[in-house]
């Protein structure tokens, strides 16, 4: 096993195989294995709860361009940070005390958490000096730190891609499998409902419905929201295409031989038609990712979506809509970034599974 | 039943294949329209409250009034007695008048559309400006640093998040004073303008959102007509026209490139389909006048006629766009037979 000489290599094998050798794919694999690992560790990794105000130190700048390890005075502390005082009440200036370095200290007890049912006060990082809070990407309109709020925020915003492809998916295929496999009427009347929903203008519809739930709504109900809002208009194109497949796959031997042997119909289409479609299944899922992500952030952005205290990287960056903001505190662009960098990630990926999942692509 | 009505249709028009095929696209319209028109419609029912509901929190306002208004504004009546009542008019023409801003629902939309199309039309025209040029030149030197540069470009610019962008070039407006943060106008020295120094100061709006709008869109364009290319320059009759001694200029511009801009043209379709929702949030981020401010604010306040009649307008458009995308692709390439 695994040796060169093997004639045959299974599928994954083979899509593995091509898989790696594609770079950008694999940039797009680690990014997303380490956003994910960052975001379920999110509690443990991030100094502070994501509601955590300090509110005299609002908008604080950044902390993560001013690190330091030696002192003015050439003397080694470790990491730290000078301490910061602010200049008047009303701007939200801040001056370096170079005379107070703060350092930062690791495997701190701080505010308690659960994770994964372990209760626990430990974080992976934090201030040694709890009036003086580190703000690796500074801190929001309430004194919130935007690092601990990004990791909590991906949290929603990089679920939320996974739960809406899982749940879209699972109604193209059983609906696309259903017409392809049954046609006639059925397959008509399916269609047009089809149809009917890829002509919908989405962002409307999708605000028209986010309206039906109304806006005081409490926060995991607000994420159930946005997702099946999502997923409800998603399904549709890809019902349209695994319909199109199993027309075809259904002439195959084995399908013919299932139904002699008398196997019930819906067993054929889930057991023997569909287990086909994986590698379309597949690809588009990963493509189709970011349609998710980039859904939850314009609805949050327009105020419909992820709801305060609650982060999501849509709602973090409503805080941008103020121009303001954007030239006197312009870290509140951050979450863009990882929203960028999340479907990049995905979109290098998805594109390097289909280029590796192409049977006509060249070995 | 639906094949007679197609045989009369056929009738009409001699012999087409392509009058049939643009009759059956039309004949689908206004079943789907009556369907997205009767789903918003309820779901707007199904919202809690409606207009008035917000109007109740002002205690000036007695329950008498709150009555009037609601009948005014026909807000009474169960969901398929006021669903009849609106759609017997908009069969009329008769989009109704705005709630909340008590003008005539096409004026208001009417004024808004232009702005909306001056946007994303603008971005259109410099999407497929620097889609072409660059995506030949990627394909016909597959490779080199050039083609990299414009495979990466375009994978940034399908990558980048429309809002996030838009939010960056704000930020720059802001900070370098080089451009307008948002609106579509100079509002305090716009009476005092020349009509050229006006123009100027519309372009000068312009430009931002175009270029948000125009580099996200052109990286999808770019990336298939770079595949196209590198397609259609490996085809027989390229190679027979380089061996007949015509120039590689000629070969590109007069063989391949003709041939690889068709399935382009089915994508410029789509964008036409786009046209009205595409720039959605490129317009809110940047205050620009357009349908995207008017369709969120009527949605939030259950300005009930304009959402429909937004909704409607966006159907029809999206229909339309899909259909001229079809049509093009029977028109450039004799191959297809649109029917």
């Amino acid at each position: 096993m695994g040796t060169s000489t093997a004639p045959l290599q299974g599928p994954w094998r083979t899509l593995w195989r091509r898989l790696r050798r594609n770079r950008w794919a694999m940039a797009g694999l680690v990014v997303l294995g380490l956003l994910y690992i960052a975001v379920i560790f999110a509690p443990f990794l991030s100094p502070y709860s994501y509601t955590t105000q300090f509110r005299d130190q609002n908008w604080h700048p950044p902390h993560m361009t001013r690190l330091h390890l030696w002192d003015d005075a050439g003397a080694f502390h470790g990491p730290f940070v000078y301490a910061s005082n602010r200049l008047d009440e009303f701007t939200s200036e801040y001056e370096e005390d170079r005379a107070k370095p703060v350092e930062i200290d690791f495997f701190v007890r701080g505010e308690p958490y659960t994770f994964l049912g372990i209760e626990s006060t430990l974080h992976l990082f934090g201030s040694s000096d709890p009036t003086r809070p580190i703000f690796l990407f500074g801190s929001d309109k309430f004194g919130r730190d935007v690092f601990t709020r990004i990791l909590y925020g991906g949290r929603i915003s990089m679920s939320v891609g996974l739960l809406g492809i899982a749940i879209s998916m699972t109604i193209g295929l059983l609906i696309g499998g259903i017409a392809g496999y049954f046609g006639g009427r059925t397959d008509f009347l399916l269609m047009r409902l089809v149809e009917l929903i890829l002509a919908l203008p989405g962002l409307y519809l999708i605000l028209v419905i986010r309206q039906v739930f109304g806006r005081d709504v409490p926060s995991t109900q607000s994420y159930l929201i946005v997702v099946l809002v999502l997923a409800f208009i998603g399904w549709a194109g890809n019902a349209r295409v695994i319909r199109g497949m199993v027309l075809s796959i259904k002439e195959n031997e084995y399908v013919t031989a299932a139904e002699a042997l008398g196997q019930r119909r819906m067993a054929i289409i889930v057991r023997h038609i569909l287990p086909n479609t994986l590698s379309f299944v597949i690809v588009t899922a990963t493509l189709a990712v970011p349609y998710y992500i980039l859904g939850e952030v314009a609805l949050s952005f327009l105020s419909v979506g992820i709801q305060e205290p609650e982060a999501s990287w849509g709602n973090m960056l409503r805080d941008a809509q103020d121009v303001r903001n954007l030239t006197d505190f312009p870290w509140v662009v951050v979450p863009g970034f990882f929203i960028f960098l999340a479907v990049m990630a995905f979109n290098f990926l998805g594109d390097g599974l289909r280029d590796a999942a192409d049977p006509r692509a060249l070995e | 039943m639906t094949t007679g009505v197609l045989q009369r249709v056929r009738g009409w028009l001699p012999g087409s294949a392509l009058g049939v095929f643009v009759a059956r696209r039309l004949l689908a319209v206004p079943p789907l329209l009556l369907a997205v028109s009767f789903i918003t419609f309820a779901l707007l029912e199904a919202a809690p409250g409606d207009y008035v509901t917000r109007l109740a929190e002002d205690p000036h306002i007695s329950v008498e009034t709150l009555a009037q208004l609601r009948h005014r504004y026909g807000l009474d009546g169960g969901l398929m007695e006021r669903y009849g009542r609106w759609l017997l008019n908009a069969v009329q023409g008769d989009f109704g008048y705005s709630f909340s801003k008590e003008i005539g629902v096409f004026t208001l939309i009417g004024e808004r559309l232009g702005n909306t199309l001056v946007l994303s039309g603008a971005s259109l025209l410099l999407a497929w400006a620097l889609a072409l040029p660059l995506g030949v030149m990627a394909g016909m030197r597959q490779g080199s640093v050039a083609d990299k540069l414009v495979s990466f470009i375009s994978f940034f610019g399908l990558s980048i998040p429309r809002v996030f962008f838009a939010l960056l070039m704000v930020m720059f407006a802001a900070t370098t004073k080089w451009f307008p943060v948002g609106g579509m106008r100079d509002l305090v020295a716009w009476d005092t303008m020349t009509p050229w120094q006006q123009l100027v100061d519309q372009l000068h709006h312009l430009v931002l959102p175009t270029i948000v709008l125009g580099t996200t869109q052109t990286a999808a364009y770019m990336r298939q007509m770079r595949a196209e290319m590198v397609e259609t320059l490996g085809k027989d009759f390229v190679r027979t026209a380089r061996a007949k001694g015509l120039s590689m200029r000629q070969v590109v511009w007069k063989h391949a490139f003709l041939n690889a801009v068709n399935p382009l043209v089915t994508l410029f379709g789509y964008s036409l389909a786009a046209l009205l929702t595409g720039s959605f949030l490129v317009e809110i981020v940047f205050a620009w006048p357009g349908l995207a401010r008017l369709t969120v604010d009527a949605v939030f306040a259950q300005d009930e006629p304009v959402v429909m009649a937004s909704v409607c307008m966006a159907t029809v458009m999206l229909v339309a766009g899909n259909l001229i995308a079809d049509l093009l692709l029977g028109k450039i390439d004799p191959r297809i037979r649109v029917g």
